[in-house]
Parts: C-alpha cells; sequence; structure tokens
C-alpha cells in the first residue's frame, strides 16, 4: 500500500496556485472575500446546523402530536393562496390605476407607499388597538351607531387571521404594486394605440396587450411573494401574538414560539416541515430567473 | 379644448372612486397612530376621531423618559442608529467590494458567488432566524451589538451585491481600459473610476439597508434582550407584555421611531425607486 503512495515522483511538479492567478484576480478575490466570509459564517453554517438540529424522527413525533402545529400548517395555506393571490390580484389592479396620468394620483401614489417606508411595528400596534373591543375606535363607532356591542375581533380565531391576512397586505401592497406599475409602464404606448384604432374595450385592452406582456413578471412577483410571506413573522405574531388559545399560528410564528419555549429540535423541525412548500416555489423561481 | 364632457366627468369620477378608498385605506392605521399621540389618556380611549385638547404633552413624557416603560427610551434610540448605521456602512463596504470584483475584474466564479447570494432570499427570514440565534450563541455574540449588525449585513448584502452589479455592468468597459493603460492598479481603478460613477447607486443602497436595519424587529427580539441594549422597535413589542400598558405613550414612541425612516424614505425617494425597480422588468 505504501508503495502505491509514494510511486509517483514523474507526476510534473506543481506551481504554486498563486502564481496560476493574474494580479487583477487576486484583487478580485480578495474584494470577494469579505462577502463569502459572511456568507459561510451566518448562511451556510446556521442553515447546515439548523438542519442538523433536525435530524431526529422523534422531533416529528412530537410535532405531528401538536395539535397547535396543524393548525399553523392550515393557517399559513390560508395565508400564502387566498391572502398573496388577493395580494397580488389588488396590486395588479392599482397598478394600472395608478399610472394614470393626474396630478392628484401623482400625489395619492407617493402617500400609497407610506406604509411600506414606516416601519412595521408602530403601524401594527396602532391596527391593533384600534380593534381593541373595549377601548378600539372601531367598537366605539359600532355602538354609537347601532347601539350593539361590536365583534370581538382579536379573540375571534378566524377574525383574528383574516385581520392579520389584512396587515400583511397593508404593508406589501405598495412595494408590488409599484414593482408591477414599472411592468406596465415598460409596454410599448404604440401597442395600445394600435388596440385603440381596431376598437377594443378597456378589458380587451388587458386581455391582449398588458397581460401577455405582464405574465411572466406577476407570476414571479406572485411566487417571490410567497416564499417571503412564509416568513411573515411581524404581521401575526405583533397583532395576534398566535392568539386566541394559539389558533392563528402560521409556521413562523410556531418556529420562534417554540425557541422561546426553549425546544430548539421543534423549532427546526417545524421549519424543516415547510420545506416540501418552499422547495418547488424555489424550484419554479429558478428556472424563472434562469432564462 | 376647455370642453368638458361628461364622458370626462364619468372617467374622473371612477378614478375618484378607486383612489379615495385607497387613500383611506392607506393612512387609517397612520392617523390612528398620530392621533393618540396627540390625545390626552381619556380622549384617546374614549375613541374620539379628533381629541378635544390636542397636546405634545405625550411626547414630553417621552423625551424625558417619565415613565417606566420608557427608562431606557434614549439608549435605545441611539442603539437602533448606530445599530442601523453600521449596517449601512458594513453593507456598503461588503457589497461594494464584491460588485466592482464580479463586475469589473471579473473575477473567477463571481457569478456563482452572486447567485448563491441571491439563495439567501429563498430562506424565508423567519426561518433563518431560528438558526441564526442559536449560531450567534455559538459565536458568543448573543446581547452584543455585533450580533444584529452581522445578521442585517446577511440580509442586505445579496441584495445590495445584486442592484450594485447591475448599475456597474451598465458602466462602459473602455473607462477600465483606458485607466490600466494609465497604468492604474485595480485599487486605484476601484477608488477613482468606479466610486465616484457608483454615487447615486451606493445612496441608493446605503439608504435600503439603514432602513432594513432601523425597521427590523424579529431578529432584534430574538438576538438582543438586555433593556439598555435592544433597539426601539424590541422595547415596543416590550410594551405588549404588560396588562396596563399606557397605550397613549406607546403609541407616542411609535410615531417618533416611525418619523426618521419615513424622512429618509421620502428625502431618498429619486435613488430608491429607480434602484428597487431596475431589475424587476428584466425578470
Amino acid at each position: 500500500m505504501t508503495a502505491i503512495t509514494l510511486s509517483s515522483p514523474e507526476a510534473t511538479p506543481r506551481r504554486p496556485w498563486t502564481s496560476r492567478l493574474t494580479t487583477t484576480q487576486v484583487w478580485g478575490l480578495a474584494l470577494l472575500a469579505p462577502y463569502i466570509l459572511v456568507f459561510a459564517a451566518f448562511v451556510v453554517y446556521p442553515v447546515s446546523y439548523g438542519l442538523w438540529l433536525a435530524r431526529h424522527p422523534a422531533s416529528y413525533v412530537a410535532l405531528y402530536n401538536d395539535p397547535i402545529f396543524a393548525r399553523a400548517a392550515v393557517n399559513t395555506l390560508i395565508f400564502l393562496i387566498v391572502g398573496i393571490n388577493l395580494k397580488m390580484l389588488i396590486a395588479l389592479a392599482l397598478s394600472g390605476f395608478f399610472i394614470q396620468q393626474r396630478a392628484w394620483i401623482r400625489w395619492l401614489s407617493v402617500l400609497f407607499i407610506l406604509p411600506w417606508a414606516v416601519p412595521s411595528i408602530p403601524t401594527i400596534l396602532s391596527v391593533r388597538f384600534m380593534f381593541n373591543p373595549e377601548w378600539g375606535v372601531v367598537n366605539h363607532l359600532i355602538f354609537r351607531l347601532t347601539g350593539e356591542d361590536g365583534p370581538n375581533w382579536l379573540n375571534d380565531p378566524a377574525i383574528a387571521l383574516t385581520m392579520a391576512i389584512g396587515m400583511h397586505i397593508w404593508k406589501s401592497l405598495p412595494f408590488w404594486t409599484l414593482i408591477l406599475m414599472t411592468g406596465r409602464l415598460a409596454i410599448p404606448q404604440d401597442q395600445f394605440e394600435a388596440a385603440e384604432v381596431d376598437g377594443a374595450s378597456g378589458w380587451q385592452k388587458f386581455r391582449f396587450v398588458t397581460w401577455p406582456a405582464m405574465r411572466t413578471l406577476y407570476l414571479t412577483c406572485t411566487l417571490l411573494s410567497m416564499i417571503w410571506t412564509l416568513g411573515d413573522f411581524n404581521s401575526v405574531y405583533l397583532l395576534t401574538g398566535g392568539g386566541p388559545a394559539d389558533l392563528t399560528h402560521v409556521l413562523a410564528t410556531l418556529g420562534i414560539r417554540y425557541l422561546r419555549l426553549d425546544q430548539l429540535d421543534l423549532s427546526m423541525a417545524a421549519i424543516v416541515c415547510a420545506l416540501p412548500l418552499v422547495l418547488p416555489l424555489v424550484y419554479f423561481m429558478m428556472k424563472r430567473l434562469s432564462r | 379644448m376647455k370642453d368638458i364632457s361628461l364622458r370626462d366627468v364619468g372617467n374622473e369620477a371612477k378614478l375618484l372612486l378607486i383612489g379615495i378608498p385607497v387613500l383611506v385605506w392607506t393612512l387609517l392605521p397612520i392617523y390612528h397612530l398620530v392621533l393618540f399621540a396627540i390625545s390626552p389618556k381619556q380622549d384617546a380611549f374614549a375613541g374620539k376621531l379628533w381629541p378635544d385638547h390636542p397636546t405634545l404633552h405625550n411626547f414630553g413624557i417621552v423625551f424625558r423618559q417619565q415613565h417606566y416603560f420608557l427608562r431606557d427610551f434614549w439608549a435605545q434610540f441611539w442603539n437602533s442608529t448606530v445599530i442601523a448605521l453600521a449596517v449601512g456602512a458594513l453593507t456598503l463596504f461588503i457589497a461594494t467590494c464584491a460588485a466592482f470584483a464580479i463586475s469589473r475584474l471579473r473575477v473567477p466564479g463571481g457569478r456563482t458567488v452572486m447567485n448563491l447570494a441571491l439563495f439567501t432570499y429563498f430562506i424565508p427570514a423567519a426561518f433563518l432566524a431560528v438558526p441564526m440565534y442559536r449560531t450567534m450563541g455559538n459565536y458568543g455574540l448573543l446581547n452584543n451589538h455585533w450580533s444584529l449588525i452581522l445578521a442585517m449585513v446577511t440580509i442586505a448584502s445579496p441584495y445590495a451585491i445584486w442592484v450594485l452589479k447591475q448599475a456597474s455592468d451598465k458602466l462602459p468597459v473602455e473607462l477600465d481600459e483606458a485607466a490600466i493603460m494609465d497604468g492604474a492598479t485595480p485599487m486605484q481603478l476601484f477608488r477613482l473610476v468606479y466610486l465616484p460613477l457608483m454615487l447615486p447607486s451606493l445612496v441608493a443602497i446605503g439608504t435600503y439597508a439603514v432602513l432594513l436595519a432601523w425597521n427590523e424587529y424579529l431578529y432584534a427580539f430574538l438576538l438582543l434582550s438586555k433593556d439598555t441594549e435592544i433597539t426601539l422597535p424590541v422595547a415596543l413589542g416590550n410594551f405588549l407584555a404588560a396588562d396596563d400598558s399606557p397605550w397613549e405613550l406607546l403609541m407616542t414612541t411609535g410615531l417618533i421611531y416611525a418619523l426618521p425612516p419615513a424622512a429618509m424614505y421620502y428625502a431618498f425617494r429619486r435613488y430608491m425607486v429607480g434602484g428597487l425597480t431596475a431589475g424587476a422588468v428584466k425578470s
């Protein structure tokens, strides 16, 4: 055995690797190094470590037996399928509204971006108090107008989840509207003029000019938004806290809940359970972007 | 053509029918926040739409830290500021270097690094947060401002590199060639040619990173815990833990916290919108 390993004296002596690089390339690598370090230390390591922590089958059994998990999975699906599609449809419609050439619409678009420009905590807390059943302004108004007590907003799981979705839409609608607006503005104006000459209705112009040009962008945005919304912790946690009775958790808040309860393996297992949701989205996204 | 037809009026009305609900929907939570900040406690809790006696009293209490929950207000404000600026500076440094290496020096494997970097965004933020928390524990950085700074730099960098690379691809190659003909080293090229030309994009990315860090709640909430070390959003979140939270002070603090990023956003809006949406149409 030793004879084999030693018997390679005829191999050409290798030059040191540095001399095979030009000065420019050495500089390039040196400039790239800070990011590579950050990526290795704070993306590659945590992700591998997390997957390693989630290796015990027992964690998944415990997760399966936790009724909160099943509820959170369903909530996450509702959030993604209903919430995101609703948001993107509104954004698509509003992008058509905001490209209208009117001075007041330009001013409105400046204000419209506010939810996205301000941090989410103060506004979420503001909404939370607005719907406080006892003191909030909404139930005060309902009482004044109808003489009846308003609903117990955030203490009803269905209403609370709907409101968390609403909160998410409020926060991120401006961003996606802005992106879709850029898409609409990139469509050559003469296509609309040609459609006009042919006597196309507003709907036909959308169906045969706008939509074909926007379809790819729209689908890409929807997929990206779904991936990002999976991680939307604030809208749920700060509005409902996962309550009442842990019925409005989504996977993102559930993961953090387990972490706070010091059940790290459960926390990572819950995240791994979301991979079947994430991976197809990422796969489609990669395919779209590489085209 | 001063002739206003019935059809134009109808069109305008239709637009208003969309515009007014959009305006109300957008401003309602923000109006409610401002309303609370300028209302005495009893007015706010009585569900008034405008206080009988608007007052800046709440701001005085916050600025003078005259409440149990607010005793570290200025320390927390300072923490938020330092962390946001550090994230902005560090992100700019890392991303500019990387974008220059990938786009101008065409370092081997540069494109792969960028694609891997963008992969970070396919891990939903809350999902990266859990292992990140443990990682920071392993590195011994928990409760240290560096943990939050590094976490936010990790999140801001890929997008920053991507935008800066797109922007620097647009600079003509002839510039580099001319500078190298004149005997410029890569470092001189970087400093004297590249940085000045990239200034608008750098402003946009710096603003983006500062806002991202200032606004961050989840990572700050996980990574920092001492009252004098936390950032403002974490302090606001902690208000909620108490049953008898002074909501009018909470909202006032929230408003003070929300103002700098909003002002910064509007000040640099010209740069932000162009930079943010540049890549969108391509995809």
